[in-house]
């Protein structure tokens, strides 16, 4: 008796938990969504959605960002209750896809595909047929610099990056306490957008296998660019987003960084003395006269095979991400630049960010550079190759030498894994 | 309203108190018999639920591996198997673990004698004879016990970074050369310093309630005796509270090898520490940066059994060394 008692109790618990996960259909055959998220501000944008559809509700749950949700929301779809739409970013959605975590939405997403350029697409799509989520923002790498320093030490904004090595020399000759940036070994993110614009692609799909080529000829150039400058101290080689790191960008010791279009937002808070000192100009080039460039982070909306209304699901996530109306919101709420390429200027991207208030074109010249974005290719164990990143080239950095063999590393340590779960995988 | 049924009930009872006497024993007899197991109840419960249920599902998962099939997307991508003993083989082979194991080693070997040495002096300065300010004392060099570990390595990591240390200013000031404990050798020292600085408090304590338990015709007999101070710490207290010595060495050397707040935390702001740079932050790297909880579990029983081995091995030693003191 005690122990039917018991076992009752659990499962009443077990299920009210598992109910209270999970959307569901109302009595009034409403649809409800919940939908797992960290983007600032989103549930004024799904407001936007409840008033105008009454019969899709969707409820916005805050997340903590990147890397927990994924993990987080493995845990819950293994239990049964992951939530129906989630915020994923881009390298992350092979992992959630080889977890069976995300639907596949091609049907009803056919019409979305055209909002985006195809190197966004294809991220969404992993170069299958397949797709796995709506793009929302992206992070297209640019150049950022203090343009006062610049001036001040007579240098020129650099086009290629050959300029930018010499700029880098120029400044420390011309005063040797500081330097142009420095090469962080904490943030993968950073170098696999300088990788994807020499025309890396570390993990691609071919029929019914994967190849990993992340040791491969254009990485290896951006590998030994950036050990070149580290052992000759032409660049620091301590790691990004620490108190000191901070410290130099707000004193004017480092005076550019490469980064993501986000970036004012990121210098706004490490660097609050140096507003309006700051300007955005492109990645330089390999190759003189190109418009290449890559992409440090943005994310995008998944449908999780857990959701009993896939359908109203993605319809969701294409109105969040391609209406105009959506995204206008998205922007003013959220600051997120959008994936959608009629999106990225005008409307509320029509001013430039607080920080950038001296450079009135900031949009358009982002949308500009935006527009050469070379396609991402991510595979299923993109932490597993970061956090290689991290350990082998944080040893290299610390040693100014031996690049190309933390890359070595990190392209073993990747492949091995893979092979090592039964991936279909070659190098 | 009440009444009747209970004076009803009563009048049953006294009726047939001599029919169900021989009933009445026999059920008390298996109630006393049950009785111990109903009080052992809550605690076994609780055991089961919480220490021997996880404690299985880990061993479960251990010998379990994830099987992938093709690209591995999709439902069908990937299937859970059983892996025998590979995830252990491939634990006790992994030269990043036992990397990790070593730098623990040397970790621990300025760890556990600094904290031990420092809360030892520490506990019997604040028991020796005419000490004033003792209750401060105690509770100063207790305080940092009480800083959550995570803000202890925030609050250190600040300090050690040399633009933007304190520390690193007045020695500049001073024309002094300000090491950066962030790299190499130091490094060590760094972490175990925030481990020291934590640990100290705590142990003291432990050995100062035993320095206190001392009966106070002791020492007294020594200092009529014409004992210093210090003889009476070294040849008396220290003796006397090896007990408790043995207890703290037990509690830092388990402590030690599961060090993982400090090196996480350290670990963002320096190229030095890598992400398995303990066997914990590799169980923790497996789980949750590769995705493979079948690995973190082997890993994890790996580590459990090493602790055990180490803690009770020298829990042995020490009470044999106690044992043959006593036949002595």
């Amino acid at each position: 008796m005690r122990h039917r008692a018991i076992a009752v109790g659990t499962a009443a618990l077990l299920a009210a938990t598992t109910l209270a996960g999970c959307g569901s259909a109302g009595d009034d055959g409403t649809v409800h969504l919940t939908y797992w998220a960290w983007a600032p501000g989103m549930e004024e944008v799904v407001e936007l959605w409840n008033e105008a559809n009454p019969e899709i509700q969707v409820t916005v749950k805050k997340q903590a960002s990147g890397d927990d949700l994924v993990t987080k929301t493995i845990t819950a779809a293994r239990a049964g209750n992951a939530p129906d739409l989630l915020q994923a970013e881009y390298q992350a959605l092979p992992t959630l896809a080889s977890n069976n975590v995300l639907a596949d939405i091609a049907e009803e997403t056919a019409t979305a595909e055209a909002a985006f350029t195809p190197a966004i697409w294809r991220q969404v799509t992993l170069g299958t047929d397949a797709v796995y989520a709506i793009p929302q923002d992206s992070g297209p790498l640019m150049f950022f610099y203090r343009a006062d320093l610049f001036e001040e030490y007579g240098l020129t904004v650099p086009t290629t990056w050959d300029e930018f090595a010499e700029t880098a020399r120029e400044l420390r000759d011309a005063a040797p306490e500081l330097r142009l940036t420095t090469f962080s070994a904490n943030d993968a993110g950073l170098f696999a957008g300088l990788a994807q614009q020499a025309g890396a692609q570390w993990w691609t799909t071919e029929v019914d296998r994967w190849r990993v080529a992340i040791d491969d000829e254009p990485t290896r150039r951006v590998a030994e660019f950036w050990e070149g400058l580290v052992a000759e101290d032409l660049v620091d080689n301590q790691p990004m987003y620490t108190p000191a790191w901070n410290q130099a960008l707000n004193e004017g010791q480092q005076i550019a960084w490469v980064s993501g279009v986000w970036a004012p937002g990121t210098l706004a808070t490490a660097a609050p003395d140096t507003a309006g000192r700051w300007e955005m100009a492109p990645l330089p080039q390999w190759e003189a006269g190109e418009n290449a460039t890559g992409s440090w982070g943005g994310s995008s909306t998944g449908v999780t095979v857990d959701s009993d209304h896939p359908a109203a699901a993605a319809e969701f996530a294409t109105w969040l991400n391609t209406d105009p109306e959506a995204l206008t919101a998205l922007v003013a709420a959220s600051g997120v630049y959008p994936a959608a390429s009629a999106a990225q200027s005008g409307g509320a991207l029509s001013e430039p960010p607080e920080f950038f208030a001296n450079q009135p074109d900031f949009y358009e010249t982002a949308a500009s550079i935006a527009a050469g974005t070379a396609p991402a290719a991510w595979g299923p164990n993109v932490t597993v190759a970061y956090s290689a990143f991290n350990n082998a080239f944080g040893q290299a950095a610390g040693r100014r030498a031996g690049f190309g063999e933390a890359l070595a590393t990190m392209q073993r340590t990747a492949f091995e894994d893979m092979d090592r779960l039964g991936f279909e995988v070659v190098q | 309203m009440n009444g009747r049924p209970d004076a009803a009930k009563a009048d049953t009872a006294d009726v047939s108190v001599a029919a169900t006497r021989t009933r009445a024993n026999r059920r008390r007899g298996t109630g006393g018999r049950g009785a111990p197991f109903g009080f052992l109840a809550p605690a076994a419960v609780l055991f089961l639920l919480f220490f021997a249920l996880p404690i299985g599902y880990a061993l479960y998962l251990s010998v379990r591996k994830v099987q992938i099939v093709g690209l591995g997307l999709g439902a069908d991508g990937r299937e859970e198997v059983w892996a025998g003993l590979a995830n252990y083989r491939r634990a006790l082979t992994d030269s990043e673990l036992l990397d990790g194991a070593f730098r623990v080693l040397g970790y621990g070997a300025i760890v556990v004698p600094v904290m031990l040495g420092l809360a030892l002096f520490f506990a019997l300065l604040l028991d020796a004879d005419r000490v004033r300010g003792r209750r401060f004392g105690r509770l100063a060099i207790f305080l940092p016990y009480a800083v959550p570990g995570v803000i202890a390595a925030l609050l250190w990591g600040f300090l050690y970074l040399p633009s933007v240390s304190p520390v690193h200013d007045v020695l500049d000031r001073l024309g002094l050369p300000a090491p950066d404990l962030l790299q190499g050798t130091p490094l060590y020292g760094a972490l175990a310093n925030i481990a020291i600085w934590g640990g100290t408090g705590f142990n003291m304590i432990v050995i100062y309630t035993a320095l206190r338990a001392i009966p106070v015709e002791v020492h007294e007999a020594a200092r009529l005796d014409g004992c210093s101070q210090f003889q009476i710490a070294l040849r008396i207290k220290i003796p006397m509270v090896l007990p408790s010595l043995v207890l703290t060495f037990f509690f830092s050397i388990i402590a030690t090898l599961q060090v993982f707040n400090e090196p996480t935390t350290l670990r963002p702001l320096t190229n030095n520490l890598s992400t398995t740079w303990s066997p914990l932050m590799k169980v923790y790297e497996d789980a949750f940066t590769g995705g493979d909880i079948h690995s973190a579990a082997a890993t994890s029983v790996v580590i459990a059994l090493v602790t055990l081995a180490l803690s009770f091995g020298f829990l042995r030693i020490a009470n044999a060394r106690n044992r043959s003191e006593e036949s002595r």
